[in-house]
């Protein structure tokens, strides 16, 4: 297996009969990384997923993953992954101890070994004094912990998750991903798909797709440079009637309500901090400060997407 | 109209020997956007579902939009609109259909349907779907036309029960976009959510755990309230300072954000051992610095502390 990387594909393509569910997607993906895999609802990242994983043969397209070919070994592949989906796939009428048996057989874990993993998940996932217990009567957190620990029961090289985290409480969230991070470490590479842009933040690399296509890659702090877009926070006294103002001044692009404060999309942030300085100045709502934050993850995510939608009226309209 | 939409004193439920929610204390005035957070379990539910008039209280006293929950269920339920995690759509009907399903449900007046309708097919982007069974919208479109069969009777104040789950960030967005609107209008919003950033975005935050409200207060002020300081460390090699620092002072209080180290700390001594262990691991501190936290590092926080208590 190439030491280099987890995951390489190139020009990824997957019809559905007339509809292109994923559009000349090429990624690589570095062994040990956390790469982030973000898209609205429908963009193609379950297709794709499914496609690395060996369970849906692409259209068109090459690429290898753990080092074997997703065209010609898909069932080798599907031997050397950990796979976990949003719906956990666990049974809720056995136990957890059952659970992880029942995985155990699945994934064909040498004997000699089975005792050692099915610890090493009880440890992993807190539920040593839970194994007993039926599987349904585990609140979110403790089932997503145990449903990843059966995903890598068999010591994959490489884990895919999608939608890990969808409903689960963020204290949950923030252990699920401290075990990434240790994952990670030891040399596990993790390709996971989040709705939750703060998570972004924790993988070291992201790709954003939107209809099928590629819009954006890079680590969180490179994408946070390439919107068009700055942002910029207002502090004002009276937030509802500001906005309101500032909607109909043609000064921003967009302006949104963030607990008593404002936040506002404007194309350049020096222009703006004294254009909307001036305009709230002079109907009598000076603002108490106007600063530029660091857009968020989902500021990207959201300007991207819009940007890329804009592109493809257009593009369909000449 | 009274300026509190919601006045809550001393309310709970039982089920069984289990207090779900227990002596909860809240005020909240029209106009208001409220969020409501908390773990799994931690009784957000239940309590929407009391205040809704669904559920009946143990214990304690609540006033929704001037009534009383004990006694005048049925004139709340005229005046509210609850959106719950299970919003009952209607997959054959198409979503004209679906608006007016909610429209004679709840008694709209004729002759304001068709106004409203448009308005609010407008607003949620879904004019051009709007012969489309509900069924075959994608989940976003689903959750956008969930909350306007909720609006279709002019509720005054709306309940909804953590209403983007699995709802990707553009249609989250479009949501909340909505929400602003009602607000504009003078509706008061009560929010349960498991998203820390939406909970920003609320005028008033509520921290549920264990069936209390633990903290209760603007996203500013419960960050000012933190006792700590969230540190942000640039190092060059952020997975392997992770590890060491996650080592002696346990994992919860580190996280990589972006490449960056995010550590909680509670003691300036400590800012001395953090460099310290770095140091002896060989990893360089390329910069350093106080960051305010965000919602998520407070609601850690507060939650693994109330748990430490109930464990002592």
């Amino acid at each position: 297996m190439s030491p280099e990387y987890a995951v390489e594909v190139h020009d990824l393509t997957r019809k559905f009969g007339d509809f292109v569910a994923v559009d000349r997607v090429s990624l690589s993906v570095e062994t040990g990384q956390v790469f982030g895999f973000l898209g609205p609802n429908g963009a193609g990242k379950s297709t794709t997923i499914r496609m690395l994983c060996g369970l849906l043969l692409p259209s068109s397209g090459a690429g290898r993953v753990a080092g074997f070919d997703i065209m010609t070994e898909s069932e080798t592949i599907k031997r050397h992954i950990g796979y976990m989906s949003q719906k956990f796939s666990l049974y809720d009428d056995l136990s957890v101890e059952e659970n992880i048996d029942f995985f155990t057989g699945i994934y064909n874990v040498p004997r000699i070994r089975r005792r050692e993993r099915k610890d090493w998940v009880l440890d992993m996932a807190g539920l040593a004094d839970k194994r007993d217990n039926l599987t349904r009567s585990l609140a979110g957190g403790w089932k997503q912990r145990l449903a990843l620990g059966c995903a890598v029961l068999h010591e994959p090289p490489i884990l895919f998750l999608d939608e890990p985290t969808s409903g689960v409480d963020p204290l949950s969230r923030r252990q699920f991903w401290d075990l990434i991070a240790q994952m990670a470490q030891r040399g596990t590479t993790v390709f996971v798909t989040t709705h939750y842009m703060e998570e972004a933040e924790y993988c070291d690399e992201l790709a954003l797709i939107s209809r099928g296509r590629m819009i954006a890659k890079g680590k969180p702090a490179e994408l946070k440079t390439v919107i068009p877009e700055d942002i910029l926070e207002i502090r004002v006294e009276h937030p509802f009637e500001v906005l309101e103002q500032l909607e109909n001044s043609g000064l921003v692009k967009e302006v949104a309500l963030f607990g008593d404060t404002l936040h506002a999309v404007v194309e350049d942030a020096g222009a703006a901090t004294t254009a909307v300085g001036d305009f709230l100045a002079g109907r009598g709502l000076a603002a108490t400060g106007i600063t530029q934050v660091r857009p968020s993850m989902e500021d990207v995510f959201v300007s991207l997407v819009e940007l890329e939608d804009r592109r493809s009226t257009e593009g369909a309209q000449t | 109209m009274s300026d509190i939409a919601l006045a809550v004193s001393g309310l709970g439920r039982a089920f069984g020997e289990m207090w779900a929610v227990r002596g909860l204390d809240l005020e909240v005035q029209r106009g208001e956007i409220f969020g409501l957070v908390g773990p799994d379990g931690a009784g957000k539910t239940t309590t929407m579902r009391m205040l809704t008039g669904i559920l009946a209280a143990s214990e304690g006293q609540a006033t929704v939009a001037g009534f009383s929950i004990h006694d005048d269920a049925e004139a709340i339920k005229a005046r509210i609109s609850y959106m719950s995690q299970r919003f009952g759509l209607y997959g054959d009907l198409t979503v004209e259909e679906n608006l007016r399903f909610y429209a004679d449900l709840y008694e709209v007046p004729r002759r304001d349907r068709e106004p409203l309708e448009e308005k609010l097919l407008g607003f949620s982007n879904l004019t051009p779907f709007r012969k489309r069974q509900a069924r075959n919208l994608s989940g976003g479109m689903k959750q956008k036309l969930g909350l306007a069969c909720a609006l279709i009777h002019k509720p005054e104040i709306l309940f909804l029960d953590e209403p983007t789950n699995g709802v990707d960030p553009v249609s989250r967005r479009d949501f909340w976009r909505i929400l602003y609107a009602m607000l504009k209008k003078g509706v008061t919003i009560f929010v349960s959510t498991a998203y820390l950033d939406e909970a920003e975005r609320c005028s008033r935050v509520g921290l549920m755990h264990r069936g209390r409200l633990i903290r209760c207060d603007t996203p500013q002020k419960l960050k000012e309230g933190l006792p700590g300081q969230l540190l942000e460390l640039e190092t060059g090699q952020p997975r392997d300072a992770r590890e060491a620092l996650a080592a002696q002072l346990g994992s919860s209080r580190v996280s990589l954000f972006g490449g960056m180290l995010h550590l909680y700390t509670e003691d300036a001594a400590e800012a001395e051992q953090i460099r310290a262990i770095l140091q002896q691991a060989g990893i360089a501190v390329l910069a350093e610095k106080i960051i305010t936290p965000t919602l998520e590092d407070v609601f850690i926080h507060w939650v693994t502390r109330d748990d430490a208590e109930a464990a002592a």
